[in-house]
């Protein structure tokens, strides 16, 4: 049998990260073949070097058996190698055609013929059974119609190898269905399919293969068949997969934050969320479930203050929250994990000293009664959370962007918490990060929890939602739909809830 | 470890200087003029002592209109409208200051205020339409520079026009004895050169007060992590509304200073020959000073310097033009290395980084 | 009821026009819609199209450009200088190229270097004005008509066409009718007007008007209708997928912002060959900023940016034919406002409706209390149009999504 792609012994440093390390894998042309690994574990570098994005240190590449030296993606995309990227590679504001075509025609050419690459598309399109509007313009899609346009895009280009990095990170398991319907279609008709994944579930039920990577090392190849979940989770970390431990105390009776009738028009005057109503307890973690861009973001951004509301009540410790601006609703035990931690909660270019500060600049701890900063109590704090929450850094004084992802969210989580709130949001707290730091947030989460914390917690990670909420509310169309303990519900289920399957 | 990164960044505006003075060599090469002579002549007449004082009196307006325009940079802000603020607020300035008179500590005070007042005013409109209106600063402010200057024109011409005057051109009335601000040469001993204009002091006072206010105060916090993020300052609290009409304030207010050095110290009245181009100096310097308020006293220090020397190359057939080459090739040319450098560091500190956290 | 909201929501476009030609009606403010009018409104346009847009160029592709009037001032000096050594379209080409130089600076700075855009914008406008004194000094020593301001004049001239039949133009030698002329001058409503446009269109428009007209249309094709332009707008939009995909996004970018270095030189160039024929200093009087507003104006799209420099180019026009009709404009302004105040009581906006009132007030009272405006504030009505322009139009702009944000070459995830 033909092999489609061989890698042999590459290796590849970033500047103190041996990203991979003598990685070698053979990937038989014509099946599913999944890599896994925690994240960190290398496999996007060795994806980013097959797509030639990034030149290897040393190693060989070969595909479909001849020798391949990419140094740009229009080398791999010439050699049959398409790429689906985890974050998907579109341009809002162009339309699916365009998003199609680029790139394809050398720039100096006269015209585009639109028409001759409509029909090419559609046959394409009917191929592979896939199937979207060409005209749309790409922010109109849904994340899974999305996905389909990056593989139309590959196909459409002659791929014969398809690489999808995380495929399944923003779909619903409904979603997840379809596109391994299609990655079937796809393998039928001889396409390669490399996988990437750090779900094990979905991998077992897809690939013929599988390949398993750790700390930048390729661990093992294994058939399918001859292996199960366990064996992979261990392979993948070398210990067993931490679960998020099981629920021990019981909630508190008393009401913390209660949200009455929350309605927010869009400027266009569409509805982005109306009718929410709900509460939250002392010593609960209540979680929201929801497909992005179905109101939830937007519902914790106004208990926060800053996405306006047209009606309704939001009520923190008995007071309502309507005369207070973000600033004072932070001071008053509200904490705020966002969702993008370099955008929205840290300042990349400051050290770690003035990050602390952020979100309660005006606390008596933090300024003076002249209206200076008091660096002193910042430094103090800083190394307090760095310690606590095991952030690895040299010191305080560190820019924040030298940190890796996983100690940049360490920290903004232990500042949040170390504050000691009344109600913590958490808005995707442990997205991206190692299995290390993820299970330490949750470790810290559980035990603020259990000393009497209210957490909001908003999560596209099922399992961590599942595991570590007491109730879960699930939002559909800028409505709540459903809620329901979390001890009796599976991953499933909450999917189709979540896209309004069930009711 | 700090230490070794302030060091660094030193080094882009020397790198700067050094090209820049090699690329106007080659100019004056091609023009056919010899350059080592050239910047020998310049720096022999620009270490004269009369030539000191001058340069200091030229710097200290536009060190104010550097940190003007830097307390907008750090918040991301671009306050290019520095210009028509200083010149609204001395006209308006230099017309009522003449009007009475008082104790001088008190008059000038008074002058001080009104201009101050008049700059912020203006510069507030901006920050009204980038706030309502979503008006993106640099287009406000330049083009209110264009309004201002119809505005100045007009009621130099009227309303501010010095009555029952012999002299031809327009004219603010002359401020009185007690409006004019008292030179320094007493205590510097040297009353043998010109004047060494007072207002160096609250120059020196401008520049404490605007470290003081950015760098060690929560406001200024604020405004700068505004300027690094301001979706995260959102997220921390800050109304980035507010801040943008009291940066846009501020920066106005410094402006307002920027002109009452010439006004106070040997003009004592505002004329259609009120020197102009400070605003806009005022950038170059902060961007050359890096909105540090030691690196734009340098800054300020260095293009007086230039301007100063430039003027001796008239009697020795070099145009003197060469000046303002020379420090749009330094400005250029800094900003570029700047950037280089910021990375650099960046870099270095990642690598720190995860060196350490391997230990 | 339907056809009402749609013309009510055009209403801020109709009602100024209407405003105008009821105005233009009355004798003392005749010139507001004469064809001396606009044919000056089309030569004043066509530097702020042009900058208008060479700003679209560079921002497409991602490069905020706030150095168009450094380039224009480059423009202008290299095309006096060219003009006058060589000749008038040999002007016209240097022009171009001494700002397409100052583009490519700006593209190092920015894209190779990865300076902040609007910093290193605001250096190249200080280094232009700078390199411009300079050169001028050095450039004409010893030659008459020259100081350190100003250039002598250029040889030759482009060249100026005038339709025959309907404006009056030259077949050969004989003078043609000037039809549309009889028409302007029959001083009927609307149709007088119109037809005062059409002929500020048709006469003594010089060819390198109908160069930059014609840009228009052509951008269009190019930037929406050709696989460089796809690329173009997709390094804008997110360079990180066109890079995916084979773009070179520095490539792009490089292209965009010299492009827009080139047509503001043009725009300059225009300024001294089609215009005063030498070089001052401070001719360009923000135009270049002007352009960046019609560019705003115009949404990001050239007949877009078309519209809004012809809008900028009649206030300019106003403002050095005849100051007279400005005056006109106050009333125009005041019933405007009093508009505008109806619209805010309707939406139960009263704090702004009392403000539109005052101000309608304001305006009425200049208006009935003066009989003309003091020429220094008729210096700035383009300046204040824009001010009042983007106040209006800013609400529904979309910019290409990753404008003005440096990109580094494999910056992904």
């Amino acid at each position: 049998m033909k092999l489609a792609i061989n890698i042999e012994n590459i290796t590849k440093t970033y500047p103190g990260v041996l990203a991979n390390s003598d990685v070698s894998i053979k990937v038989k042309s014509g099946d599913i073949h999944a890599i896994v690994g925690e994240n960190g574990a290398g496999k996007s570098t060795l994806m980013k070097i097959l797509y030639g994005m990034v030149k290897p240190d040393s190693g060989n590449i070969e595909i479909f058996e001849n020798k391949a030296n990419m140094s740009s993606p229009k080398d791999s995309i010439n050699l049959g190698i398409g790429m689906v990227h985890q974050h998907f590679m579109l341009a809002k504001n162009l339309t699916v055609l365009e998003n199609i075509i680029l790139g394809i025609d050398r720039p100096f050419l006269k015209n585009i013929k639109l028409s001759k690459y409509k029909t090419e598309i559609q046959k394409v399109m009917e191929l592979y059974s896939l199937n979207i509007d060409l005209n749309q313009y790409v922010d109109e899609l849904s994340v899974g119609e999305k996905q389909r346009v990056e593989i139309i895009k590959v196909l459409y280009r002659g791929a014969k190898i398809l690489i999808l990095d995380e495929p399944t990170a923003v779909l619903v398991p409904q979603e997840v269905k379809d596109l391994f319907k299609n990655l079937k279609d796809l393998k039928n008709n001889g396409v390669t399919v490399l996988f990437i994944s750090h779900k094990l579930d979905e991998v077992l039920e897809i690939a013929d293969e599988i390949s398993v990577m750790r700390s930048g090392q390729m661990i093992d190849t294994v058939l399918n068949d001859n292996v199960s979940k366990t064996q992979l989770a261990e392979m993948m970390i070398g210990k067993s997969l931490p679960t998020p431990p099981a629920r021990l105390t019981s909630t508190d009776e008393e009401v913390i934050l209660k949200v009455e009738n929350l309605k927010s028009n869009d400027e266009n005057g569409r509805t982005i969320f109306e009718d929410v109503s709900f509460e939250v307890h002392k010593s609960e973690i209540l979680g929201i479930a929801g497909v992005e861009g179905n109101g939830q973001k937007e519902v914790v951004e106004a208990i926060i203050g800053i996405q306006a509301l047209d009606s309704g009540k939001v009520i923190f410790k008995n007071n309502d929250l309507e005369k207070q601006g973000t600033r004072e609703r932070l001071e008053s035990g509200i904490s705020f994990i966002p969702e993008d931690r370099q955008l929205q909660a840290m300042i990349m270019e400051m050290d770690l000293t003035n990050n602390v500060i952020i979100g309660r600049q005006n606390i008596k701890k933090y300024k003076s009664s002249l209206g200076t900063v008091k660096m002193k109590n910042a430094v103090n704090e800083s190394e307090k959370v760095i310690s606590a929450f095991e952030v690895k850094t040299p010191g305080t004084s560190t820019l924040a962007t030298a940190l890796s992802g996983g100690n940049q969210q360490k920290f903004v989580v232990g500042r949040e918490l170390e504050d000691d709130p009344s109600l913590l949001i958490a808005s995707q707290p442990t997205r991206g990060i190692d299995i290390g730091a993820q299970a330490l947030i949750w470790e810290k989460l559980r035990n603020s929890r259990d000393e009497g914390l209210s957490v909001l917690l908003i999560s596209a990670d099922l399992e961590e939602l599942i595991g570590l909420s007491d109730r879960i509310i699930v939002f559909y169309q800028g409505k709540l739909v459903k809620e329901i303990e979390a001890e009796n519900i599976t991953p499933e289920d909450l999917g189709s809830y979540m896209t309004g399957l069930k009711k | 470890m700090k230490m070794r990164f302030r060091l660094v960044s030193v080094s882009a505006p020397i790198i700067a200087l050094t090209i820049s003075f090699g690329l106007s060599s080659l100019i004056l090469l091609i023009i056919g003029k010899d350059p080592y002579e050239t910047f020998k002549i310049m720096f022999e007449y620009g270490i004269r002592g009369k030539s000191i004082v001058s340069i200091i009196n030229r710097s200290i307006p536009l060190y104010i209109s550097a940190i003007a325009v830097a307390v907008g940079f750090k918040m991301g802000l671009f306050n290019i409208g520095v210009e028509g603020q200083y010149l609204m607020g001395s006209l308006v300035a230099a017309y009522i200051g003449a009007q009475f008179s008082i104790i001088t500590p008190l008059h000038i005070l008074f002058i001080i205020i009104v201009a101050v007042a008049t700059s912020s005013l203006w510069a507030a409109i901006a920050g009204y339409l980038k706030v309502e209106k979503g008006i993106h600063e640099v287009i406000s402010t330049i083009m209110l520079n264009y309004i201002g200057t119809g505005l100045i024109a007009y009621s130099l011409t009227t309303i501010f026009d010095e009555p029952n005057s012999n002299y031809d051109l327009p004219r603010t009335k002359e401020l009185p004895e007690t409006g004019k601000m008292p030179p320094l040469n007493k205590f510097f001993n040297i009353e043998d050169l010109q004047d060494l204009h007072g207002f160096l002091v609250i120059a020196v006072l401008v520049g404490i007060f605007y470290y003081w206010l950015v760098w060690k105060t929560t406001l200024g916090f604020d405004l700068r992590i505004t300027g690094s993020n301001p979706i995260a300052a959102k997220f921390s609290g800050i109304n980035p509304n507010k801040l943008v009409v009291i940066a846009m304030i501020t920066s106005g207010g410094f402006a307002g200073l920027v002109g009452l050095g010439p006004l106070l110290g040997y003009f004592h009245r505002y004329t259609i020959d009120f020197p102009t181009g400070l605003g806009f100096a005022g950038i170059g310097v902060a961007l050359l000073g890096r909105n540090h308020p030691f690196g734009m006293a340098v800054g300020a220090l260095l293009f007086a310097f230039l301007q100063r020397s430039a003027q001796i190359l008239d009697l020795n057939d070099v145009p003197k033009e060469i000046e303002q080459m020379m420090q749009a090739f330094i400005l250029l040319i800094v900003v570029v290395f700047y950037e280089v450098i910021r990375r650099f560091i960046v870099k270095q500190q990642v690598k720190d980084a995860s060196k350490r956290s391997d230990e | 009821m339907k056809i009402f909201k749609s013309l009510t929501k055009r209403y801020i476009v109709f009602t100024p026009i209407l405003l105008v030609l009821v105005v233009a009606q009355v004798e003392t403010y005749s010139q507001l819609t004469t064809s001396g009018t606009f044919g000056a409104a089309v030569r004043l346009a066509i530097p702020i199209l042009l900058a208008g847009l060479g700003g679209l160029y560079s921002e497409k592709t991602g490069v905020v450009n706030i150095g168009l009037e450094g380039m224009m001032i480059m423009g202008t000096w290299f095309g006096a200088w060219g003009g006058f050594t060589f000749g008038a379209w040999q002007g016209v080409f240097i022009g171009m190229l001494g700002g397409a130089l100052f583009g490519l600076i700006h593209a190092i700075a920015t894209v190779s270097f990865q300076v902040d855009h609007i910093v290193s914008g605001v250096a190249i406008n200080i280094l232009a004005a700078g390199v411009a004194r300079f050169l001028n000094v050095i450039a004409y020593e010893g030659v008459a008509f020259a100081s350190s301001t100003a250039s002598p004049r250029i040889q030759g001239d482009i060249g100026i066409f005038t339709m025959p039949f309907l404006a009056g133009g030259k077949i050969g030698e004989t003078v043609t009718p000037n039809l549309i002329g009889r028409v302007e001058d029959l001083n009927i409503f609307l149709v007088s007007d119109f037809a005062g446009l059409m002929l500020g269109f048709l006469s003594n428009i010089s060819y390198l008007t109908l160069f930059a007209l014609i840009l228009v249309p052509v951008s269009f094709l190019v930037l929406w209708f050709t696989p460089l332009g796809l690329q173009m707008r997709s390094v804008g939009e997110y360079p990180a997928g066109a890079e995916s995909l084979g773009v070179n996004v520095y490539l792009m970018k490089y292209i965009g912002v010299t492009i827009s270095g080139a047509l503001s030189g043009l725009a300059g160039s225009y300024l001294v060959v089609a215009g005063t024929g030498t070089y001052l200093e401070g001719q360009t009087g923000g135009r270049g900023f002007i352009g960046l507003a019609s560019m705003l104006f115009g949404n990001y799209k050239p007949f877009g940016i078309l519209m809004g420099s012809g809008l900028f180019g009649f206030a300019d026009a106003l403002q050095l034919r005849s100051p007279q009709a400005v005056h006109g404009l106050l009333i125009v302004i005041s019933i405007f406002l009093l508009v505008l105040t109806f619209k805010a009581i309707f939406e139960k906006k009263y704090k702004a409706s009392v403000v539109s009132f005052l101000l309608s007030a304001a305006f009425l009272i200049w208006f009935v209390n003066s009989t003309s405006i003091p020429n220094q504030f008729v210096y700035f009505t383009p300046h204040i149009t824009t001010l009042i322009v983007l106040s209006f139009a800013n609400q529904r702009i979309k910019l290409p999504e990753k404008n003005g944000v440096p990109y580094k070459k494999g910056e992904l995830n």
